[in-house]
């Protein structure tokens, strides 16, 4: 699946995942392929990105919004720490 | 007629005013391009977030409490002056400060005569321009466009909006330049707080493709949550906006002082020429008039 992290100033990541971790305010999810559709606001944390399964990102956002749907994950984030 | 070295001097002077201006030109128009690139930056997130805010209001039934578009009686009034921290760019900056001025004199007079207006200047010259006439100035963000990202822009963004939510002040105005094309900018006065409900037309015509999303929270949570992310993305643009306007109004009026000196370069060495000729002139003659004198 397809996941683009986009902040106002730049797009942080954007490519093909196995799964990534989201940390939302109602308490941290994965997403997997094939999961339904969500919207969710998200608290500062941290995104785990895995790009293969020996393959791991780490993004730092200080809060923002995702939207999957269609095996399609864009995360806006207000801004990127660190 | 002034002497030849006189006129020697104000070429050369010309020339490297000239070549100054040539020079911040050039320089404002590379700006530019960056300025404008960081406005198409921008496009996908603000995008995205009003197409999700769109399909989330339309799908709501009823409408939410929205502690930013409380309207209120209007006894404290916030400006926001959006200058550069430069000159040199034509009339740009009086632009912005005039029509700020022009609020205060009109639809915020009562106010503003009793002291309850205060003007949130980014930008030094606005800065400068508004500490000279006394007003009641907050200065903390005058600095931003030394390096100008969403994370100082969220900053004041934050501070008017908290100021909104906390009856600080009842209104809330931006004063900035929007980005026309390179050589035209249109100074606007637009009303940040409360907010203005935009028209429907847009929402219902997203209803007609509703997808079923889990919403995480509640629906009316993430409405209340993308309201203030929305409104900073506006106040963001705007200073985007105004950057980019900023150094178009520097390349028009650097293009139009490097034409100016080149008629001046011009105008100067006919002159240049012409007192020297007339010199030369003048010897030959006191030379032949000296020979025809001794011959007699």
């Amino acid at each position: 699946m397809f996941l683009e992290i986009i902040t106002p100033d730049e797009k942080v990541f954007s490519g093909e995942v196995v799964a990534v971790n989201l940390p939302g305010t109602e308490g941290p999810f994965e997403v997997l392929n094939n999961h339904a559709a969500v919207i969710s606001t998200l608290d500062k944390g941290n995104v785990k990105i895995s790009e293969s399964h020996n393959q791991v990102k780490n993004v730092v956002i200080d809060g923002g919004l995702v939207e999957v749907l269609d095996n399609k994950i864009i995360v806006l984030a207000e801004a990127i720490i660190g | 007629m002034p002497s030849l070295k006189e006129v020697r001097g104000r070429i050369v002077s010309i020339n490297s005013t000239q070549q100054i201006t040539k020079a911040m030109k050039m320089v404002a128009a590379a700006k530019l391009r960056r300025a404008q690139d960081n406005i198409i930056k921008i496009r996908p997130y603000a995008e995205k977030l009003n197409g999700i805010l769109n399909n989330i209001t339309a799908s709501l039934e009823g409408s939410v409490e929205n502690p930013y578009s409380e309207v209120r009686e209007v006894k404290n009034v916030l400006i926001v002056v959006v200058t550069s921290d430069r000159g040199l760019a034509g009339a740009f900056n009086t632009n912005s400060i005039k029509a700020a001025s022009a609020l205060v004199n009109g639809r915020y007079k009562a106010q503003y005569e009793q002291g309850n207006v205060k003007f949130l200047c980014i930008g030094k010259k606005g800065l400068d321009a508004f500490v000279k006439k006394d007003a009641n100035v907050i200065s903390d963000y005058a600095g931003m466009f030394h390096e100008l990202n969403f994370g100082s822009a969220r900053k004041a963004a934050e501070f008017a909006m908290e100021g909104f939510l906390n009856k600080e002040y009842d209104e809330v105005v931006i004063v900035y330049n929007e980005f026309k094309n390179v050589a035209t900018q249109v100074v606007k006065a637009e009303q940040f707080l409360p907010l203005v409900q935009e028209s429907t037309e847009e929402q219902k015509s997203s209803k007609d493709q509703e997808i079923d999303y889990i919403f995480e929270p509640s629906k009316e949570e993430i409405v209340k949550g993308l309201i203030p992310k929305s409104l900073k993305i506006q106040f963001y643009k705007a200073l985007l906006e105004s950057f980019a306007s900023e150094h178009g109004a520097r390349m028009t009026a650097m293009d139009k002082a490097t034409e100016n000196a080149k008629e001046l370069l011009k105008e100067l060495r006919l002159m240049y020429n012409r007192t020297r000729q007339a010199a030369i002139t003048k010897e030959i003659l006191e030379i032949v008039a000296g020979a025809e004198a001794l011959s007699k």
